[in-house]
């Protein structure tokens, strides 16, 4: 029994590494779902070399050639056997159910201590608040510690996928969707977006960091001063990269979804009313708040509103990075 | 009767009984461009179908093929991410929309069905013909997106993105709209020819189970169409209107869509699947020559399989944030479909068993269909099963999948039934070896394409990616490959056919030695159908039945005693 067990958790060790058919596992139930999914895929594979082995065999066994007849007579109707053929797949189908049932249980409902992070998806970018307030691009987490996500989005459906750690979850717009995981090492993970939201969909890619014991709280601290820190052009520069800013405007002059920011401060502009405008301090803080009310003609009017995400200070270092932008 | 028996007319093989006779095929009476556009006949509104489906099909697999040429490499290979996200909302509305949905039961079904109930015709012949030019129409609001800006929302059109992207979503949602029109009037004109022109002696257990399929498939399109059709009528007003229904913005819920969205498309999935295993229990039990195994199972298991489809629609959202509840309910009911499909396919590894098999065209589609439908049916398992959805929900494994039913059991079947049925309604036969070396070239091509799907789904490449992570794609690469061989197979499949048009030889009354009433009459068969009300016998008891070599194809042969 001893030795049962230990083989056992060899196995579960051995699964940790990305195999032929699932990524690593790098969180919690990832083990326990890849065990639902190997288990079903046994079963299938049974099902399958039955079916299918005696599709064949018969192909060959019975196939009409010259001088081989059966009897004419068959019976076209056996209720032992067709009843067996009902009850038995009957009978295997529920603990299929019931496995998945029960790793869907403990997946998706967060342990009551976790360590919570706002998530907002917007096309085609992600952002996570911490608790202090400090939004990144990345989602950073401690490791070994649930991770709550109370995730929204701004625009249309999103969903938040971490492979490694077979974690989903829609992101729909007007409420909030719940995901939570473990980390079980140290490291970097993919994030995924996988409901289609439209041109950048394949591009809304962000990454997990999960840090070493201990060292979490110290990069939050650190980071979270950037304001503070950095001369105000370069902040702007982070905060375009970790608002989702660069999702749609390039800083080399080549159109993406909005208008670039090389050369733009104090060019004129046509709007898509048919009026112009300056691009200047007032013009670029009222197209972060309100981006409806003045867009550049020959663009769609796509971009969310930042209102009441973005502090005045951060909206200022943004204005100093696009003049800086000359 | 002497078989030898030089005396012997046409007629007793089955074939017309003179020159003059011939003339009454459905094919060339009445002549005329006019005469086919606006026939009640049920065999040339099924050919008129037949064009019109294959048509949509080629539209719509260059669409495919584009796809897979675009996804040779990461980022852009052909065309740009906004026309890729058309491509593949095209390929996927014109596939489901104008092919597989109609495919079976408009084409095939409505040649086949009054033939094998033994009636003359449907029972609403104009309403049978309003259908196809409904489909017309509902056709052409939906190519006119295609120059019109394109829809890019995907043929699932989920709110609020397509609430409030812009292209042609209005056009392509009508499109849909008016074809639900045409389905649900064929499915009502056969669930009352059904019910209504069985003949004398024709009994609900006398019934080909080609025929339990359709009139399970018809009950499907009459209930769940018109919730499609709501559907999209109240994505037009949101979009037209600004009722706040779906999008969030003005105060909807999104995933109401998504609720009335799978209320119709998951019945819709059985529509798409029942009449092709309705197809396969004919083939099996014709190409073994031996009586269907279990009839009355494979009949009620369609009739549970309709009911059923009804039930399950919520394993589409397991993700979407609806209930524990919901989820824990919808879950457990989707496994129960798959036991009435199980049961089906037992019972043709039964039919088979001690048959004596004949390896043709549609047998070999036949066996092909065991295992690409074997392979859709048990991969189901996985997404019906919570935790394992949630990893593989809206990844590639689930394309895979529905790619192995839709393509793998419909598509297989389709060219089964055409196959199978081509002799009796265009009166020729096709090249044989050629069928059979392009049902090969499908079963490789296809298992290529779709194979190496479910391990990058699985791997959790999500779907409607135009950019892709490098690790991805050798999978790619054997996908693409594989579209590219099963395009080769469908040339080869289409020269071979046209070429049977005109050059093919004469086809025989009976040539698999059916006996479902469609063998009875000449190929191609009187406009008339039947002179006076056939004869009704079991459909699968093939003791009668004998193959005569100087027609290459099966005679009838009665018994001492019997008319």
């Amino acid at each position: 029994m001893g030795a049962l067990l230990i083989a056992l958790a060899g196995l579960a060790l051995a699964g940790k590494e990305k195999t032929f058919w699932l990524p690593k596992q790098s969180s919690t139930i990832a083990a326990e779902i890849d065990w639902v999914w190997g288990f079903i895929f046994w079963l299938s594979a049974i099902f399958f070399v039955i079916i299918v082995g005696l599709t064949i065999l018969f192909a060959i066994q019975y196939r009409a050639r010259p001088g081989y007849a059966t009897a004419r007579k068959h019976s076209s109707h056996n209720m032992t056997l067709e009843l067996t053929w009902t009850i038995i797949p009957s009978l295997l189908i529920i603990p299929i159910f019931w496995f998945g049932f029960k790793a869907y249980l403990d997946m998706t409902v967060p342990p009551a201590n976790s360590y919570e992070i706002g998530v907002t998806a917007q096309r085609w970018a992600w952002m996570f608040t911490y608790p202090n307030g400090y939004v990144d691009e990345n989602l950073h987490v401690p490791v070994d510690r649930p991770v709550k996500l109370v995730m929204q989005s701004e625009d249309v459906i999103h969903s938040f996928f971490v492979p490694n750690f077979r974690v989903k979850r829609d992101i729909v717009p007007g409420r909030y969707n719940i995901a939570w995981f473990e980390a079980t090492e140290a490291g970097e993970h993919v994030i995924f977006c996988t409901e289609y939201c439209g041109t950048g969909h394949s591009d809304m890619l962000s990454k997990v960091v999960v840090h070493p014991a201990g060292e979490f709280e110290p990069w939050l601290e650190d980071a979270s001063n950037f304001l503070d820190k950095l001369a105000p052009a370069e902040a702007g520069a982070m905060l375009y990269n970790m608002r989702g800013c660069k999702q749609c405007h390039t800083v080399d002059g080549t159109i993406r979804i909005g208008p670039s920011f090389k050369g733009a401060w104090g060019a004129e502009h046509a709007l898509s009313d048919g009026s112009k405008v300056t691009v200047e301090e007032n013009y670029v803080r009222q197209s972060i708040l309100d981006p409806a009310s003045q867009v550049v003609a020959g663009y769609d009017a796509v971009m969310p509103t930042y209102k009441g995400r973005l502090k005045d200070q951060e909206i200022t270092a943004i204005i100093a990075y696009i003049k800086s932008l000359q | 009767m002497n078989v030898t028996d030089t005396s012997i007319t046409p007629a007793d093989l089955g074939g017309y009984a003179s020159r003059e006779a011939e003339s009454e095929n459905f094919l060339s009476y009445p002549k005329g461009i006019l005469s086919w556009l606006v026939t009640l006949d049920h065999k040339r509104i099924g050919i008129l179908y037949l064009i019109c489906i294959l048509t949509a099909f080629f539209i719509g697999g260059m669409f495919a093929l584009l796809i897979r040429t675009e996804l040779l490499t990461p980022g852009p290979t052909i065309v740009d991410a906004d026309t890729y996200n058309q491509l593949f909302t095209l390929h996927g509305a014109i596939m489901i929309f104008l092919f597989i949905i109609p495919g079976i039961p408009a084409a095939l079904g409505n040649f086949a069905l009054p033939l094998m109930l033994g009636a003359k015709d449907v029972a609403f012949p104009r309403l049978n013909l309003t259908s196809w030019y409904l489909w017309l129409i509902g056709a052409a609001f939906t190519v006119f997106s295609l120059v019109n800006g394109g829809a890019d929302t995907g043929w699932t059109f989920y709110t609020p993105y397509s609430t409030q992207t812009d292209g042609a979503i209005i056009s392509i949602t009508m499109g849909v709209f008016i074809l639900g029109f045409s389905s649900i009037l064929t499915g009502l004109n056969f669930l009352v020819t059904i019910h209504r022109l069985r003949p004398p002696g024709m009994t609900w257990f006398k019934m080909p189970l080609f025929l339990w399929a359709i009139y399970g498939t018809a009950i499907m399109q009459v209930l769940a169409t018109p919730v499609i059709g709501i559907t999209m009528l109240l994505l037009i007003v949101e979009r037209t209107l600004g009722f706040g229904i779906f999008d969030p913005a003005l105060g909807g819920d999104p995933v109401l869509f998504q609720h009335f969205f799978w209320f119709y498309s998951h019945p819709a999935v059985y529509i798409m699947i029942l009449p092709a295993l309705g197809i396969m229990s004919e083939i099996f039990s014709v190409f073994s020559r031996k009586h269907i195994f279990g009839y009355k199972f494979i009949a009620f298991s369609s009739i549970v399989l309709a009911i059923l489809s009804f039930l399950v629609w919520g394993h589409h959202m397991f993700p979407s944030g609806q209930s524990q509840l919901a989820n824990f309910v919808f879950s457990a009911l989707t496994f129960t479909v798959s036991i009435p499909t199980a049961i089906k396919m037992f019972n043709w590894l039964a039919t088979m068993y001690k048959g004596e098999i004949v390896l043709k065209t549609p047998m070999l589609y036949a066996l092909s269909f065991m295992f690409l439908f074997g392979i859709g049916g048990l991969t189901g398992l996985f997404l019906g099963a919570l935790a394992v959805d949630i990893h593989l929900h809206d990844t590639y494994f689930v394309v895979a999948h529905f790619h192995y039913v839709m393509f793998g059991g419909t598509v297989i079947a389709f060219l089964a039934g055409l196959h199978y049925w081509w002799p009796k309604v265009f009166g020729r036969m096709y090249n044989e070896t050629l069928g059979r070396i392009g049902a090969a070239i499908i079963f490789v091509g296809f298992n290529m394409t779709f194979l190496s799907q479910f391990v990058m789904g699985s791997q959790g490449m999500p779907r409607r990616y135009y950019n892709y992570l490098d690790e991805y794609t050798i999978y790619h690469h054997i996908s693409t490959g594989g579209s590219y061989l099963m395009a080769v197979g469908f040339f080869l499949i289409a020269g071979y056919l046209l070429h049977s048009l005109l050059k093919g030889k004469r086809a025989p009354a009976n040539p698999w030695g059916g006996n479902t009433l469609e063998w009875h009459v000449p190929s191609p068969p009187p406009y008339y159908n039947f002179k006076e009300a056939p004869r009704v016998g079991d459909p699968y008891d093939f003791s009668e039945i004998h193959w005569d070599e100087r027609i290459e194809g099966y005679v009838f042969r009665k018994a001492e005693g019997s008319a």
